[in-house]
């Protein structure tokens, strides 16, 4: 059995190697601040997305230019949680969403979802997304930031088994496994990020017990 | 897509392959770069015993598949799903359409399901109107091409950048830059779109999991969550024998697929649907979901006692990625729709036999696939299976026929080998003991390599006279010798006995011994090679001898593993069989292993400059053997220096050679390449079909290197 230390420092490693930023934080609190901060950047929410600065066809460039402003989704916070967030993005001008994302599939700057379980040995996350917004937010964003309470870490798959089940027992059920940014590498074998879904994935480690 | 209707022009498409300088780099790279991922992927792992698991929970799901789909399709029912099982490809590419149909639906989008492949799918959904797009990068392209894949997991490895940008600048009408990064960005955005217009996806199934209803699916771009989240309508296509009973099933399979795929510890994306989930745009916020399980044969399959191994597999590509033919072909040659070693047996059971007939000669049997297969199919056997199967199914080729007549008469055999050396005297080079002018019957195409002839005195022949005198024996052991060494390099052999000479071995050679047999596998003439088989275990009796020795890799794997189940019909054969089996056993592993030959039997001062060594198929995969020829090198003086790709075929493969040539000669300059590369001035290997390629090339290239079977280096540096 590993420690929870050494499954902690299992989850970073492998997580790292396939280029996600692992970063902790102490409270939900301190991972709101590192998205709003995130969304600051100007480099991270840029007014265009990723492609759309490309020689794109017609339709495609107009589905680029319904995104005007930066956005972050937050579904699945509680009111509270989402009244803090949202207080740290209207201030700096951005605007924080949980419901709707149908209406932007143009293109959305920062999908923030809590995880509801790690697997240290591949570096995963396992993130229910029964909910539509959670599954669009997640894969319709640039840049996904993902927490994951310490709590949840589990050594193996093996291990988030009994759990996994306990989810998909509850019907309908759409779970996902999520280790790392959308990858590609069909063209030539050279490895591109984000082909699909985000270009960057960030794990904030919650440190909550 | 491979669909040659002649062996001729198959061959043709082969070589059109060959030539082509990008597919050969590209493939060449990736051969390389793979097996490196591939080692660095299971460090840590215990992989035989995941295999052995992944096989035994496969084995066990396939014994109940119409079980497992009643249990499933009664627990997804109650999840809202609608289940299907179509018989056929054409019966699952009509429901499709008519789910389509019921459903008001126009446009497509759908994530990789190489089942969907398998029927054509996408022909018949374009055939009633339907607008389809693939959203996985590398299907995307070859649908806009209009091309099959060419790799099971990396569709478009065949194409350069060059060509995607030329593709791209067409559907955009912009023009596109030839940067990969830039590329997958248009994509992204081009399919963006396309994901939102859609009114049903069609996705695949890695896995459908019984106890949970739940389908579970692969994959790193994260197009099939967008597949199966946005439109309206979803369908999942899946082979039955995707059925497994517990997710345990599943996410065991999961440790072993991306890893042997492409060297991934886990995909980007694993996703698990369990139910019709929450859909916006879907009848009352619901998707319409259905899962369309496909037959196709498989539920038979599943009944025959040796194939129904095929339905272990996860579709993870690597029997394609270490094929030594694949990396020279392509997937376009190696593969109909499935490709690499399982397509070889896939085509035949799902597209027939007209579309296999060809490919599955293109097999040079070096067990590379089956060695790395994550769900430990035995492929080469079944792909040779298969082979004999069509010809009895087709008629026998005549050569192949004569052959096997031939071969499975030993007077007759030895009677025409033994003539032949008359026969090729106004042919031989005096000098060099290789043919001199080819025969018209072998064509142009053989001449990359010399053939020698025939010696003028036989093995057997000679054995009366050389048989050593032995008191006392430790070991009792008879000699089998196989055709080659008996009449064409017989100094192999007497290399062997003066090696084991003074080690108390008593030896013996039973004159009744034939060719092992192997040659007429390789043709597919299955009821002879059983024949010689059997003439062979009732030559030698086992009862009598401590151990069957032979210093061809190739007989020796014949001989342990496919004699005991060729003669598995025949209750008193099968018992002789498995003991005589037991007892062969190589060279090598005799003279090091049991003999226990080490530096003290040969001469102290050093050999002149470099060895490379060439590790035989079907020594190093065949039987598992690889150090001790290695150390035997070592211990006799020699100046063993590794070099590249050691284990790779040398492109014999015995009648393999005579029917792809082409093949062949490229297989065996690589390998003279790379011994060059190590610097060497002597080549040993363990099997005189390599030494007769091995040889044969290397004069005909004037590459100065010396050839011999280990046999003959160790007896050189004796004391
Ligand atoms: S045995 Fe060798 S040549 Fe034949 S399919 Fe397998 S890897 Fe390819
Ligand atoms: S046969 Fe084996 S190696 Fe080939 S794709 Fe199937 S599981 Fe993978």
């Amino acid at each position: 059995m590993q420690t929870n230390q050494e499954m902690l420092g299992t989850f970073i490693d492998k997580a790292g190697l396939v280029s996600a930023k692992v970063s902790r934080v102490k409270t939900l609190e301190e991972a709101f601040v590192y998205t709003a901060a995130l969304c600051d950047t100007k480099e991270m929410c840029p007014l265009l997305v990723s492609g759309c600065e490309l020689n794109l066809s017609e339709p495609s460039m107009q589905l680029c230019r319904e995104k005007t402003g930066k956005i972050i989704a937050a579904p699945g916070l509680d009111k509270e949680q989402f009244a803090s967030l949202r207080a740290l993005c209207e201030d700096k001008g951005m605007e924080l969403i949980e419901d709707g994302l149908r209406r932007h599939l143009g293109g959305l700057d920062i999908g923030f979802t809590v995880c509801d379980l790690g697997i240290a040995e591949t570096g995963t996350l396992v993130l229910n997304s029964s909910s539509e917004e959670v599954r669009l937010a997640t894969m319709v964003c640039e840049t996904h930031v993902a927490v994951l309470p310490e709590s949840k870490l589990r050594a193996t798959s093996y291990d988030a088994e009994p759990e996994i089940l306990e989810f998909m027992s509850s019907i309908p059920n759409y779970l996902s496994f999520i280790t790392g940014a959308s990858r590609t590498a069909d063209i030539e074998r050279v490895l591109a990020l984000g082909v699909h879904g985000p270009l960057e994935l960030h794990i904030l480690l919650w440190e909550d017990k | 897509m491979q669909d040659a209707t002649t062996l001729t022009e198959y061959k043709n498409q082969c070589q059109e392959a060959l030539d082509d300088e990008f597919l050969r780099k590209a493939m060449d790279a990736f051969a390389k770069a793979y097996r490196t991922n591939r080692v660095n992927a299971f460090a840590g792992i215990n992989e035989k015993a995941l295999i052995a698991e992944i096989a035994a929970a496969k084995d066990g799901a396939i014994s109940h598949l119409p079980e497992l789909y009643e249990e499933f399709r009664v627990k997804a029912e109650l999840a809202g799903v609608h289940v299907h099982l179509a018989k056929t490809a054409a019966e699952a590419n009509e429901i499709i359409c008519q789910i389509a149909k019921d459903n008001g639906c126009r446009k497509i989008v759908k994530s990789k399901s190489m089942t969907a492949e398998e029927t054509l799918l996408n022909h018949r959904l374009e055939a009633d109107g339907l607008e389809v797009t693939e959203t996985d990068l590398g299907e995307w392209i070859i649908q806009l091409r209009h091309e099959g894949p060419s790799h099971m997991v990396m569709p478009a490895i065949h194409l350069s950048r060059y060509q995607v940008a030329d593709l791209f600048t067409d559907v955009t009408k912009k023009q596109q830059d030839s940067d990969i990064e830039k590329l997958v960005k248009v994509a992204r955005r081009e399919l963006r779109a396309k994901y939102i217009e859609a009114d049903m996806g069609i996705s695949g199934a890695n896995f459908a999991v019984v106890e949970t209803g739940a389908i579970g699916l692969v994959t790193n771009e994260g197009n099939a969550r967008l597949v199966t989240t946005l439109p309206r309508v979803h369908v999942a296509l899946c082979g039955v024998d995707k059925l497994t009973p517990t997710l345990h099933d599943a996410l065991r399979i999961i440790k072993a697929l991306p890893r042997n795929a492409t060297g991934q510890a886990i995909t980007s994306y694993v996703t698990w649907i369990t139910g019709a989930n929450a859909c916006a745009t879907g009848p009352e916020g619901k998707k319409e979901y259905h899962i369309v399980f496909l037959d196709n044969g498989r539920l038979a399959m599943a009944q025959d006692p040796d194939f129904r191994q095929i339905l272990r597999c996860v579709r993870c590509g690597a029997c394609a990625n270490v094929c030594p033919v694949y990396r020279l072909v392509g997937g376009h040659r190696m593969g109909h729709i499935y490709i690499g070693a399982i397509g070889l047996l896939l085509t035949y059971f799902f597209h027939g036999r007209d579309k296999a007939k060809n490919l599955v000669q293109n097999c040079i049997n070096c067990g590379a696939c089956k060695e790395a297969c994550v769900a430990g199919i035995d492929l080469p056997r079944l792909i040779k299976k298969v082979h004999a199967r069509i010809q009895d199914e087709d008629g026998h080729a005549l050569p192949s026929v004569l052959l096997g007549k031939v071969m499975s008469n030993r007077k007759l055999f030895h009677t025409l080998l033994k003539t032949a050396k008359w026969g090729q005297k106004p042919i031989k080079d005096g000098s060099t003991g290789y043919i001199r002018h080819l025969p018209m019957i072998f064509g142009k195409e053989q001449d990359f390599r010399a053939l020698p002839v025939v010696a003028d005195k036989a093995f057997r022949d000679e054995w009366p006279e050389i048989r050593p005198n032995v008191d006392n024996p430790s070991y009792r052991v008879a000699l089998f010798s196989g055709c080659v060494q008996d009449f064409v390099y017989p100094e192999q052999m007497k290399a062997g006995v003066r090696v084991m000479d003074g080690h108390g071995v008593e030896m013996e050679y039973p004159m009744g011994q034939s060719c092992c047999g192997l040659p007429l596998v390789m043709m597919g003439e299955s009821g002879p090679a059983r024949d010689v088989a059997e003439q062979n275990v009732k030559a030698i009796d086992p009862a009598k001898f401590d151990y069957i020795i032979t210093l061809c890799a190739s007989c020796a794997s014949h001989l342990k593993h496919t004699y005991p189940r060729m003669l598995a019909d025949d209750p008193q054969l099968a018992g002789m069989a498995s003991v005589f089996a037991e007892k062969v056993i190589d060279f090598s592993s005799f003279v090091y292993d049991v003999l226990g030959v080490d530096k003290n039997d040969f001469r102290e001062e050093g050999g002149q400059g470099k060895t490379a060594y060439h590790s035989p198929c079907h020594l190093c995969r065949g039987l598992g053997v690889t150090e001790a020829p290695r150390q035997l090198l070592r211990q006799s003086g020699l100046n063993y220096a590794p070099s590249a790709e050691e284990d790779v075929c040398c492109g014999f493969g015995g009648t393999f050679s005579m029917k792809f040539p082409q093949e062949s000669r490229e297989l065996l300059h690589k390998k003279l390449d790379n011994v060059k590369a190590s610097g060497a001035v002597e080549l040993v290997t363990d099997c005189p079909g390599c030494v007769m390629q091995l040889r044969g090339g290397t004069d005909v290239r004037k590459d100065g290197l010396r050839v011999r079977h280990i046999a003959e280096a160790l007896a050189d540096r004796k004391k």
